[in-house]
């Protein structure tokens, strides 16, 4: 699938030029707006996430006590005497008169500054660092998409939670779809009692209803971990279950491909079994992989959001986009404070509907049919 | 016919032994059990905790507690007792089957109902403006997780009023009129049916909308057309009909998660239905109960995939011979 290291024919006479299965695919994916727009949109967030100790003003466990359920603040461009400014400003807020109440005190503007100084981190985990990308001098606080029940920056912790929700599918995908791919490739190349016991073991793993088996996994884990370890659990829990689908696709295809001339041809050369299913078997499925692959990473993200939107996944006071949706699961956050809501679940919309448009891109851009001859009709 | 799907009755009973025996691991793997909550409060006693552990038989062997499990299963069908309610687990079990059944077809109506009409009419306006704003509409609903449906819709009830927030019945249920009953458990029903429905629309509307247009494409509609029948008639006598065939087989996995769909909705709307007592069963390590559950959740969801099989080996033959 790479880009091939023929040199292209020169010249204008030449009849159609061919095309390298890399260039094809490239030139039928720019066409598609909506999967260039899903790819763009994935790199800023996995973006955003590894720089999210530096794009966010705060960390994701600092509480402020006199900002309880805060509203968003919304961003000044004119101030009280009517004059625009190009810096734009928060306005700082008082207590209001019932609780949870605030109100903005016009007088007291708080421009927003680039690269202020904060809490200390190591950018990338490495280079020790004060800077944020935006903040409002001390003492001031700026919280863009409002704060939670304990008073923490819901932008940080939305920023923070990506590092773990966005990773989750990408660790689970890597995992589940390794094991997919070679008890598939076994499976289907061997036949005999390893295929059998391969396949009743995926059909029992598939004829237990996928939320029931995450949460029943989910218990075998001891209930309160470490936050790095639930992460590490989730992953497995995911990826144990993922495996299955994809292993009894892939069993299909090898069937058909193990009789290809070109595999005869590496067991008359003598070649181990497993290298000709990883080498030579196995790269025939890839474009279909890649596409599954893409199209379940939603899948991941979501057991993560459900996990812990039960209150079993990733704990407090780290942050995911599943544990911050739990927070809207009160019928008072639902009508008063909705922020709770809107944050993460937007969050969560734009992310499942990119991967879903990349990998529709992916598979029309991918389709045999195209690939085989430059543009189908 | 006949062997296929003897064959295929016969392959569930090893299918289902695994799953139990798989889910009776995972809970032998968890630590602690049913008990372990119930020994941290100061009150009960350590007689009162022994004598318990040993009426549910949990001081044995886990491989003799399956032994005894599969034996009673078989033999009495008995399914044991719920640790937590004190009650057979095929009672507890057979009150939240109703309530999601309930829940479950509601939720299908809500699918096929919406998923029919629309499909059919982005095909039949085949490259209009509705066909594309309802592929479009299509595509966003297919990234709307049931988590987030059910919590927007949560909202509207909370903030409107309109619909009650949760549970099946009103508190004045005795009371009401049984028109009242009815009207009361319809409002109950309505967004939770929803957020079910919801999940597999997008899907089932691009494949009614895919098997219209196939259809729409055969040479007895262009004849139809050619009689100079108006296209209402075309579509709707003559065409519809036919693309309904091949969404019939898509029924059965329907069929399959009636039991276990509709699990976020009830957690979400307080819905007494079976994936709310698995759920709560799972984490008190009611162990009987939860096994039952998944049992009989597992169950379903193979013989609806199994009806599925057929229906497909029905409209072609191919499949049978496999």
């Amino acid at each position: 699938m790479t880009d091939g290291a023929r040199p292209e024919p020169r010249g204008t006479a030449a009849p159609a030029p061919p095309q390298s299965p890399g260039r094809v695919f490239w030139r039928e994916f720019r066409r598609n707006p909506p999967a260039l727009a899903g790819a763009g949109l994935l790199a800023l967030f996995y973006a955003l996430a590894v720089l999210a100790p530096f794009v966010a003003p705060y960390p994701q466990d600092e509480l402020d006590r006199g900002r309880f359920y805060h509203p968003p603040q919304a961003l000044h461009w004119r101030d009280a005497a009517g004059r625009l400014h190009l810096r734009p400003f928060v306005r700082a807020t008082v207590p209001g008169r019932t609780i949870f109440e605030y109100r903005e005190d016009p007088a007291r503007e708080q421009p927003l500054r680039l690269f202020v100084r904060g809490a200390r981190y190591r950018l990338l985990g490495v280079v020790p660092t004060t800077r944020h990308l935006f903040g409002v001098d001390a003492p001031g606080r700026v919280n863009l998409l409002g704060t939670d029940p304990s008073g923490r920056d819901e932008l940080s912790r939305l920023l923070f939670g990506a590092q773990v929700s966005l990773t989750v599918g990408l660790v689970g995908i890597l995992i589940s779809f390794t094991l997919g791919l070679l008890l598939g490739g076994v499976s289907g190349y061997l036949g005999g009692w390893v295929d059998g016991l391969i396949m009743r073991s995926s059909e029992v793993l598939l004829s237990i209803p996928g939320l029931y088996l995450i949460i029943a996994l989910r218990t075998v884990f001891p209930a309160s971990l470490p936050s790095r370890q639930v992460y590490l659990a989730i992953v497995a829990i995911l990826a144990l279950i993922g495996w299955a689908g994809l292993a009894r696709v892939i069993r299909g295809m090898v069937l058909s491909i193990r009789r290809a001339d070109f595999v005869t041809a590496a067991e008359a050369l003598g070649m181990s079994r497993l290298r000709i299913i990883v080498r030579h078997v196995l790269p025939n499925t890839l474009s279909f992989v890649i596409v599954a692959a893409t199209l379940s990473v939603p899948g991941y993200i979501l057991g993560e959001v459900f996990l812990s939107f039960l209150g079993v996944g990733v704990q407090e006071p780290s942050a995911s986009w599943g544990n911050m949706l739990q927070q809207a699961r009160s019928l008072t956050v639902l009508t008063d404070f909705p922020w709770l809501l809107y944050a993460p679940g937007v969050a969560i919309f734009l992310t499942v509907m990119a991967f879903n448009f990349l990998g529709d891109g992916l598979r029309d851009a991918l389709d045999p049919r195209r690939l085989g001859r430059g543009r189908a009709g | 016919m006949r062997t296929f799907v003897l064959r295929r009755l016969l392959q569930l009973v090893p299918l289902l032994l695994a799953v139990i025996v798989l889910t009776f691991v995972l809970l032998k793997l968890a630590p602690g059990d049913y008990l372990t909550t119930l020994a941290e409060n100061p009150q009960v006693s350590a007689a009162t905790l022994d004598a318990m552990r040993h009426r549910f038989g949990l001081d044995r062997p886990w491989t003799v507690q399956l032994a005894l499990y599969l034996k009673n299963l078989v033999l009495h069908l008995d399914f044991g007792e719920s640790f937590s309610r004190h009650q057979p687990v095929f009672a507890v079990l057979r009150e939240g089957l109703l309530n999601t059944l309930l829940l479950a077809v509601a939720g299908a109506l809500v699918t096929w109902g919406l998923a029919i009409p629309l499909g059919a009419w982005a095909a039949a306006r085949h490259n209009s403006a509705v066909d594309r704003a309802l592929s479009l509409v299509a595509f966003v609903g297919l990234s709307v997780p049931e988590v987030l449906s059910g919590l927007v819709l949560l909202m509207l009830a909370a903030r409107t009023g309109w619909f009650p927030v949760g549970g099946m019945r009103s508190l004045d249920w005795e009371t009401l009129s049984l028109g009242g009953r009815a009207l009361d458990l319809l409002r109950h029903l309505a967004l939770p049916a929803l957020v079910v429905g919801l999940v597999p629309l997008a899907s089932r509307m691009r494949q009614m909308r895919a098997s219209l247009l196939d259809v729409l494409r055969l040479d007895y509609i262009t004849t139809a057309r050619a009689k100079g029948l108006d296209e209402r008639t075309v579509v709707m006598k003559h065409a519809l009909r036919n693309a309904l065939n091949p969404l019939i087989t898509l029924f059965g996995y329907t069929l399959g998660s009636l039991l276990s769909g509709s699990l976020v909705a009830e957690i979400i709307f307080s819905w007494p239905g079976l994936g709310r007592v698995t759920y709560e069963a799972i984490l008190s390590r009611d162990q009987y109960l939860v096994v039952g559950s998944v049992l009989m959740a597992a169950t379903v969801l193979v013989a609806g995939n199994l009806v599925a099989d057929l229906m497909l080996a029905a409209a072609d033959p191919r499949v049978r011979r496999d």
